[in-house]
Formats: structure tokens, sequence, C-alpha cells
């Protein structure tokens, strides 16, 4: 290791240790150039970018506004928008409502790690592992899900191959992934209730559910804006399901955004139009970041 | 409050007051109980099965499927799916069961999803580790300031800086290189720094300086007592940050274009997409996705404790 660097050993250190400049920089430097060199020079040049006409090929050429007058008028991506948007209500709607339960189920039946870690399995398997199960059990002909709706008398679904059904089957999918990861999440913020708020609503003579009602969920809000604001932000950028499972399809049923995107730049190489769609991604992100943040007012607890 | 929960946890105040609740009310949380646990039961078996149903899968004939598609054990169980998985099957052989001619290694692809994910943690962590401690026990100008631009990159969303980083990473000549996936999340994360960083502040400044007053380097204060000191936090953020990498499809789906780099996540898409379009086989690529699951499972299984108990609020609030 480098434990060879005996720098200046036999200075008195405590007189010198206020400044450790050159040191601080030694530190920080490999840091600092990951940051600056993968983090803010690309958000920079994708912003440029967005203003350009570029194939990878031959040097961007500056076009002003061109690429966002197209996305304007581009049907594509208004239905892009479109797809993404009701993804992302059907995905996080049921995620948190799912996920809450859960948490307060494992906070009142039993705490023991070997619950949580079932719950969280799926989400150590990644989205394309997730797809391709889901793919198989879910398929028209022989799998095992439309099996078993067969049985119970109902009509078979083309879960993955019908407009109407393909993002809702998509969201579900990637609710089995993230669920377990988010109610753990919730688990956590619930043992920042204390115990002694429901003993005392307990005495009063609250039921389970009012004491859900009335004391879990309105403690819990700070922790569910947080992980609302974390879970929104990652499932705008759905991508991996879609492109193992749909390709966007059928038609462009499923064609999300971030689809959309990769399609344009690696499809037809048209990396100025993809880059001008990613900043209008990441302003909807930003608002609506901003948006949630000062609806669920994220930054007071009620427990303060 | 459930009457009866595991002894640790269900202490004082609660067992004072089950006594004094009348009959009724007592039967009715039991029965609010077992339709908890019914719930519970179904979160647990969707959770599972699907796990289950690879297993099943991978082990049946491709082409007895077709005909056993609701038996819950394999169907004429065989190896094939793996043997097509690892290239083991000729050409031939695996067209006649089902599968796609041209021949795989998912030896390769394993390789390669091990060495992209060792580079990243390795240096993420370790880049991190040191810049944390710059943040949090280096005196320095400007260092609150640029700690705080730091954090804003917790702001930029991973999916707006792909498509520049590609532009860069082709001009650095690394397109198809295991360096060119791993590279641009190898140096940090705004969050591995700032996640350790709120470790090293909370770690007595008293056992530090006695090292400083024998005359120990802050280098060596680093390495030889912060370092190891902070052996849990370090391990539960490199798992966290091999098992995320591991999983990672899309950067590495950009970068990759054959077998030179091509990680598991990749190739299974590639995998899938060679398969007969009509009658797919199914028993290959659920082999395929079991082998691409299984090391992230078993790395759970190790960790399973650090894991679930890691995922809070603590590195964030």
């Amino acid at each position: 290791m480098a434990i060879s660097t005996p720098t200046r050993r036999a200075t008195p250190r405590p007189k010198r240790a206020r400044d450790d400049t050159r040191l601080a920089m030694l530190f920080i430097l490999p840091a600092l150039i990951g940051f600056l060199v993968f983090m803010v020079w690309p958000t920079l040049r994708g912003i440029y970018l967005s203003f350009t006409k570029f194939n990878l090929l031959t040097a961007p050429e500056f076009n002003g506004l061109d690429n966002y007058v197209r996305m304007v008028q581009d049907p594509v991506f208004w239905n892009a928008m479109k797809v993404t948007i009701y993804y992302v209500i059907l995905n996080i709607g049921l995620q948190t409502a799912l996920a809450l339960v859960i948490a307060v189920m494992m906070q009142r039946l039993t705490k023991r790690t070997w619950l949580r870690g079932i719950v969280l399995t799926p989400y150590l398997v990644s989205n394309v592992v997730a797809a391709m199960v889901f793919l198989w059990i879910l398929d028209f002909q022989l799998g095992i899900g439309n099996k078993i709706l067969e049985a119970i008398g109902v009509d078979r679904i083309a879960f993955l191959s019908s407009d109407a059904w393909v993002i809702p089957t998509i969201a579900f999918i990637n609710v089995w992934r993230h669920v377990g990861y988010t109610a753990l999440l919730i688990f956590a913020g619930l043992q920042t209730i204390p115990e002694t708020v429901y003993e005392a609503a307990r005495v009063d003579g609250a039921g389970e559910v009012r004491m859900f009602r009335s004391i879990t969920v309105p403690l819990l809000r700070p922790i569910i804006a947080l992980v609302l604001i974390i879970t929104v932000v990652g499932s705008f950028q759905v991508f991996d399901t879609v492109a193992i499972a749909t390709r966007g399809g059928p038609v462009d049923s499923s064609r999300v955004l971030q689809y959309y995107i990769y399609d344009v730049a690696f499809g037809r190489f048209q990396f100025g139009y993809a880059s001008a769609m990613s900043v209008a991604l990441l302003l909807v992100l930003v608002i609506v970041t901003f948006v949630q943040y000062r609806l669920t007012r994220a930054e007071s607890s009620d427990l303060a | 409050m459930a009457t009866t929960t595991t002894p640790p946890i269900a202490t004082a105040g609660i067992d004072a007051v089950p006594a004094s609740v009348e009959p009724p009310e007592e039967r009715r949380f039991n029965i609010g109980r077992v339709l908890a646990w019914v719930f519970m039961i179904a979160v647990i078996l969707i959770s599972l099965f699907p796990f289950y149903w690879m297993l099943r899968t991978a082990l049946s004939s491709n082409n007895a499927l077709y005909a056993g598609s609701d038996s819950l054990l394999p169907v004429q169980p065989s190896w094939g799916g793996f043997q097509r998985v690892f290239g083991l099957q000729t050409g031939q052989e695996a067209l006649d069961a089902g599968g796609a001619g041209q021949p795989v290694n998912f030896w390769r692809y394993l390789f390669n999803s091990i060495v992209v994910s060792t580079l990243v943690t390795g240096g993420q962590v370790f880049f991190s580790a040191m810049a944390a401690y710059a943040f949090a026990r280096l005196q320095w100008r400007h260092r609150e300031k640029v700690f705080a631009f730091f954090l804003a990159g917790l702001m930029i969303p991973a999916i707006f800086t792909l498509l520049p980083n590609f532009v860069l990473i082709k001009q650095l000549g690394l397109v198809d290189t295991l360096l060119g996936i791993a590279l641009p999340s190898m140096l940090m994360t705004p969050f591995a720094v700032f996640f350790l960083r709120q470790f090293f502040l909370g770690i007595s400044r008293e056992v530090e300086e006695a090292a400083l007053v024998e005359g120990a380097s802050k280098v060596r204060v680093f390495f030889r007592l912060i370092l190891p000191m902070s052996t849990a936090p370090i391990a539960t953020l490199a798992i966290l940050t091999y098992i995320s990498t591991w999983n990672e499809y899309f950067w590495a789906l950009m970068v990759s274009y054959t077998d030179n780099s091509r990680v598991l996540t990749v190739a299974l898409g590639v995998f899938k997409s060679q398969t007969p379009q009509t009658g797919p086989d199914w028993s290959g690529l659920m082999a395929a996705t079991l082998v691409a699951a299984l090391p992230m499972l078993i790395l759970f299984m190790l960790f399973a404790k650090r894991i679930v108990n890691s995922i809070g609020f603590s590195g964030i609030k």
C-alpha cells in the first residue's frame, strides 16, 4: 500500500494541521477528474449538442433551434411523452401503494431479516432478467400466467403484444422488481415513529386502520415524499424492460421516451435531435421533482 | 399492535395493555393478523415464483415445453438449456433442440461482467473514500464550496449524461472495451462521496489526533486508521455498487458491440434476439437468464443481512 509516503514526518504536525491544501488536492484529484469529465462536461456538452446537427462521424454543426422545432412537431415524440407519463403513473401508483402496505405489514408481523430479504430478492436481479422471465411467464401461448387465467376461466391476455395491455404489463414487471426496495425504504422510515405514539392511541381505543390513517401516514409523509422523488425520477428513465420485452411495440404503444431517444441516436445516428429530447426529459424531471417537493413539503416533518 | 410479536421487540408497555382488552377485540385482531399473513405469503410467492419458474424451465427440454406447458415440474428434465448457454452443443444439436445455431459462450460474458463490476467497484469506492476523507477531515480553502458542487451532481439524472459520455468514450477510442464501460463510474459517484463523508465525520477525532501527535502523516492516518475503522460502511457501499454495476444494461448496451466487451445483461439481450422468432428456445433463454442472475443471488445469500439493513435513510437523510 501507499505507506511509502513519509511526508515531512519531522515537522510537528499539530502546528501545521490547519492547512492541508496540497494533500487535499491530491486526495480529491481522481474524484474531481471523474466528476468534471464524466458528469459536468457531458451535461454541458449534452445541452450544446441539442443545438447541433450531429451524426457522430463528422463534427457537430450548429443549427440553432431546429431540433427543438422538430421535436415540438414530432407526433412520435409526443406519443412517447404520453406513454412515458402513463407508465410512470401506473408504475408509481401501484408500487407506492403496495410498498406502503408491505412495509406496515412487516412492521406489524415480524421484523425479522428473512422476510425483508425475501421481499428484496427481485431487486437483486437486473431489469433484463426480470423482463426475460416475465416475457416467458406471460407468453400468450405457453406462459404459465395465461395457463392460470385459462384454468380459472378467463380469456388469455396478450400481455406484451396488445397495445392496451403492454404499458400496464411493463409497469407491473417493474413493480415486481422494485416494490421490495421501496417497501424497505418506507420500513426504515417507520422505525423512526416512536412506539409510544401507537401505545397512546391504543389506550385511547384506536383500531389498526385508524392508527394507520391518523398516525402512520401523516408521520411518514416526509419519508414517502423522499421515496416518491427518488422513484419517480427513476421511473421516467424506464428503458431496459422495453428494450428487452417489446422494443417499443406493438407499433408505438410502448415506445417510451428513453427508448425513442436511444432509437434516434443509435438507430438513425441523429445525436443532435436525441440530445434535444434528452434536454426535454431533463426539464420534465426537474419540474416534476420541484412540484413534488412543494406539494409534499418534503422538508418538514410532523414529528419535529 | 399485534399481541404476539417476536420476543425481543414486543417489550414493556405492550404486555401491559392486552390483558385488559376484552375478548371480541382480541379476536378481531387475530383475524386481521391472519389476513395480513395471507397477504404477505402472497407477496412472498409472487416475489419468488419467477425464480423457480426460471429453474423449472431451464431444466426442461425445450421441445417438450409445448406439450407440458402447465406442468409445475421440469418437463423431460435435461441439461440442454445450460449446454446451449455455455456453447457445449454443436450448432446442429442446438438447432434440433429448438435453439439458435450460433455458438454462444457465456463464460466470456461472465468474465466481462466480473471485470467491469470489479473495476467500477474498486475504483469508485477507493477514490470516493479518498475524496470523502479530504471533505471530512482535511483543512483547505473552498472545501465546503467544492463539496456543494459535488452534491449538485446528485441532481443530474444518469440518463442525461449517457449520450455525451458515449461520444466522449468514442473519441477516446474506448468503444467496445471493458475499460470504456467502466471508466465513467470508476472515479466517483456523488452518492459514494457523500455516503462515506457522513461516516468519516462520525469517527472520533481523538484517535486520529493521537496518531498525528505520534508523528504519523495524514496519508498514513487515512490508510492505517480511517480505512480499517470504516470496513463496515465501505463493504456495504462496495456490495451495493457491485450489484448495481452488474445489473446495468443501458450504458453497457451503448458501448459494447462484440464479444470483446459484452457483459451478461447485454449478452442476454443478444441471445434473446437470436432465438428463433417462432417457437423461441425458452429453456435455453431461461438457463441464460438464471446464469445471469445467479452470481448476484449468491452474493445476496452471503451478505443478506448487510444488504437488507443498508437500505434506509442513513445515507440520504
